[in-house]
């Protein structure tokens, strides 16, 4: 799967959670600062995500993805 | 060898992720060969789908232990599930920001009253709720940390854990003649999604692994928690009633 794909699957995993518009996904985004999404919601993101590309994000690393960037590039390099 | 909780209905609340205590306490459980109904709040497609990564999928009812039509309408909805309860673990709390970490003395009542409303007094709401459920006797399980003393940063989250602990001896007085235990395990420090919200929580995590006289490691500490839980859930402590149980490593019994 390309970056492109994840970024594509993890832009309606936070519109489902978060319901944030799609176009204002993007890599450079923080989700927290620019997103505006809650530390819960970003649980849920992560949990889906898990479901979704078979990877296990642990809490500690969660911590440390704070932007949609971070978020595609861990996914890509540990699933 | 059967299972500690062969055939036992159990109601578990307090699920939000893979780390909630209570999660821990419906896996072990269903591995001991109990039947699980979770109840869920807020986020229930969060929830929903924690509750697909147990051994067994279990039921999935919304509770918000505050709002009574949930309370009133849950022996009907659990008993869609299960023909009755055996045990119910009460894995809820939650104060206000005002509450924890910050001054201790500006907490306004308002803010008080709803962490003693969701931390406390729902303990009873629960209990009431399910003892329909509960023809045959059973086992309550509450999750406490030590309210006997003050901790940092802790504040009224600590003074709604004590009125946990009277609630809890109270219920005992109530429910024994019916054949109902009500006990609390008095946890150490366990990161879970609740734990990381309270303020000063790392530096009771550090200070309680240097302290403890068998050890204390957060990220694991959900397993040993979820055990007691689910002995206490069992008929293995059955003179037992108004209880704490510490799994803490041994750190309440320290002086320094």
């Amino acid at each position: 799967m390309s970056n492109e794909d994840i970024l594509k699957e993890l832009k309606a995993i936070v519109e489902e959670v978060a319901g944030v518009d799609p176009e204002e996904v993007t890599e450079e985004k923080s989700f927290v600062d620019d997103l505006d999404v809650d530390s819960l919601s970003m649980v849920e993101i992560a949990v889906q995500a898990e479901d979704k590309f078979g990877v296990k994000i642990p809490d500690d690393q969660l911590a440390n993805l704070k932007t949609v960037g971070d978020a595609v590039t861990y996914i890509a390099t540990n699933k | 060898m059967t299972g500690l909780l062969e055939g036992k209905r159990l109601l578990i609340t307090g699920v939000i992720t893979d780390a909630s205590i209570g999660f821990h306490v419906a896996r072990l459980a269903q591995e001991q060969g109990a039947k699980v109904v979770l109840t869920g709040y807020g986020r229930l497609s969060l929830v929903e789908r924690i509750a697909r990564r147990l051994p067994e999928e279990a039921p999935l009812i919304e509770l918000d232990v505050t709002n009574d039509e949930h309370l009133r309408t849950l022996p009907e909805r659990v008993g869609a599930h299960v023909d009755g309860l055996d045990g119910v673990l009460h894995s809820i709390g939650f104060a206000p920001p005002s509450c924890l970490g910050n001054p201790f003395l500006d907490a306004p009542w308002e803010d008080v009253s709803t962490a003693l409303h969701v931390s406390a007094y729902s303990f009873k709401s629960l209990a009431t709720a399910c003892l329909p459920l509960m023809k045959e006797g059973g086992s309550l399980v509450g999750m406490d940390f030590d309210a006997r003393v003050a901790w940092p940063s802790y504040n009224w989250m600590g003074v709604a854990k004590a009125t946990l602990e009277a609630t809890t001896r109270y219920l005992a007085r109530e429910l024994g003649p019916q054949g109902i235990r009500v006990n609390l395990v008095a946890a150490g420090p366990v990161r879970t999604m609740a734990a990381k919200s309270i303020p000063g929580f790392a530096d009771l995590e550090s200070a309680w692994g240097e302290r403890a006289p068998l050890g204390w490691d957060v990220t694991t500490a959900a397993e040993p928690v979820a055990r007691a839980c689910c002995a206490l859930l069992s008929d293995w402590f059955p003179a037992t009633t108004g209880s704490m149980v510490w799994v803490d490593g041994g750190v309440h019994a320290l002086g320094m």
